[in-house]
């Protein structure tokens, strides 16, 4: 359980966000793998909180907390982006009446 | 050690399992499914790096917040049936991705990583596990600690935290996340013209 394995999985867990979100044509499957990509991300930031010494820990104990403070933010901004999100994709199916992205083209021309 | 170095193992292989389901599986509604057990190992996995309360979180609104609305999602749309297709760019996506994985663990791996010296293990442990303050005197007595690091560990919660150093950006996510449900309810709200739903 080295801090290298956690970085390693959380960078597995993006890349497939990454592929997911740019190969699917179904809006919700992006938005999934766009929540997968967030995870991935605060595993990253917590770890590096755990393991790493920042450069203030002699003055301040308190700033070995940043890294879990990042990652409070990234889940209220992942909370907002899904609400929007679906919100779209809502009024998306509501005009199209389909969620496929390669055919979400009214802005074409 | 060897115990949580077997939890680590068992986390990283459902995470990484769900993850591929959530992406590859051409049924929309299990993907959301496997959404979850994802959401969880990544819960697990923050529980082993002693940030209890952001395990807590995550289960709390990924769990039961998002991946929620995501099915709600899937089943209110109907295409569930045509599936989870990729589309013309999958290949250059996956080798884009391969690519960015590689130099993401070549870069995890060579840095020199500047870790925490090992007397300083403990104390940090102690202070992360507590996000709201609930570090008692007694606690800190048998840990060894100081009486004026424990004063100055007991003003370093998470919640302090958060609205001391870092009220800017909390204030800034708050308005953030009022906007956002502004505007889902006005993308969601019924056309005034056509009256449709």
């Amino acid at each position: 359980m080295s801090f290298e394995a956690f970085l390693i999985v959380a960078a597995i867990l993006f890349c497939i966000g990454l592929y997911g979100a740019l190969a699917r044509r179904n809006v919700l499957a992006v938005l999934m793998s766009i929540e997968l990509m967030f995870n991935a991300v605060n595993v990253t930031l917590v770890a590096m909180a755990k393991y790493l010494a920042p450069a203030g820990l002699m003055d301040d104990i308190s700033t070995v907390l940043t890294g879990q403070v990042f990652a409070v933010f990234i889940i209220t901004v992942a909370a907002a982006e899904i609400a929007l999100g679906l919100g779209i994709v809502f009024a998306m199916y509501r005009t199209n009446e389909t969620v496929d992205l390669s055919e979400a083209t009214q802005l074409r021309n | 050690m060897l115990f949580q170095d077997v939890v680590f193992w068992i986390l990283a292989v459902m995470a990484i399992v769900g993850a591929l389901g959530v992406v590859l599986l051409p049924n929309l509604f299990r993907a959301a499914l496997l959404l979850i057990v994802v959401f969880v190992a990544v819960a697990g996995m923050f529980i082993l790096l002693s940030a209890e309360f952001l395990a807590v979180v995550q289960i709390l609104i990924y769990v039961g917040a998002i991946a929620i609305l995501i099915i709600f999602a899937v089943m209110l749309t109907r295409d569930v049936q045509r599936g989870n297709l990729p589309n013309r760019m999958h290949i250059p996506a996956a080798v884009f991705a391969a690519l960015l994985l590689s130099a993401l663990v070549a870069v995890a791996v060579d840095t020199e990583w500047n870790f925490l010296p090992d007397d300083q293990q403990e104390r940090v442990e102690l202070v992360q596990v507590s996000a709201v303050t609930t570090l008692t005197g007694e606690a800190l007595d048998e840990a060894g600690v100081s009486q004026t690091e424990q004063k100055e560990m007991q003003e370093s919660g998470l919640a302090d935290l958060l609205i001391s150093d870092y009220v800017l950006p909390f204030e800034a996510v708050s308005v953030l996340l009022l906007a956002a449900l502004i505007g889902a309810l006005v993308l969601v709200r019924p056309n005034p013209g056509t009256g449709r739903g």
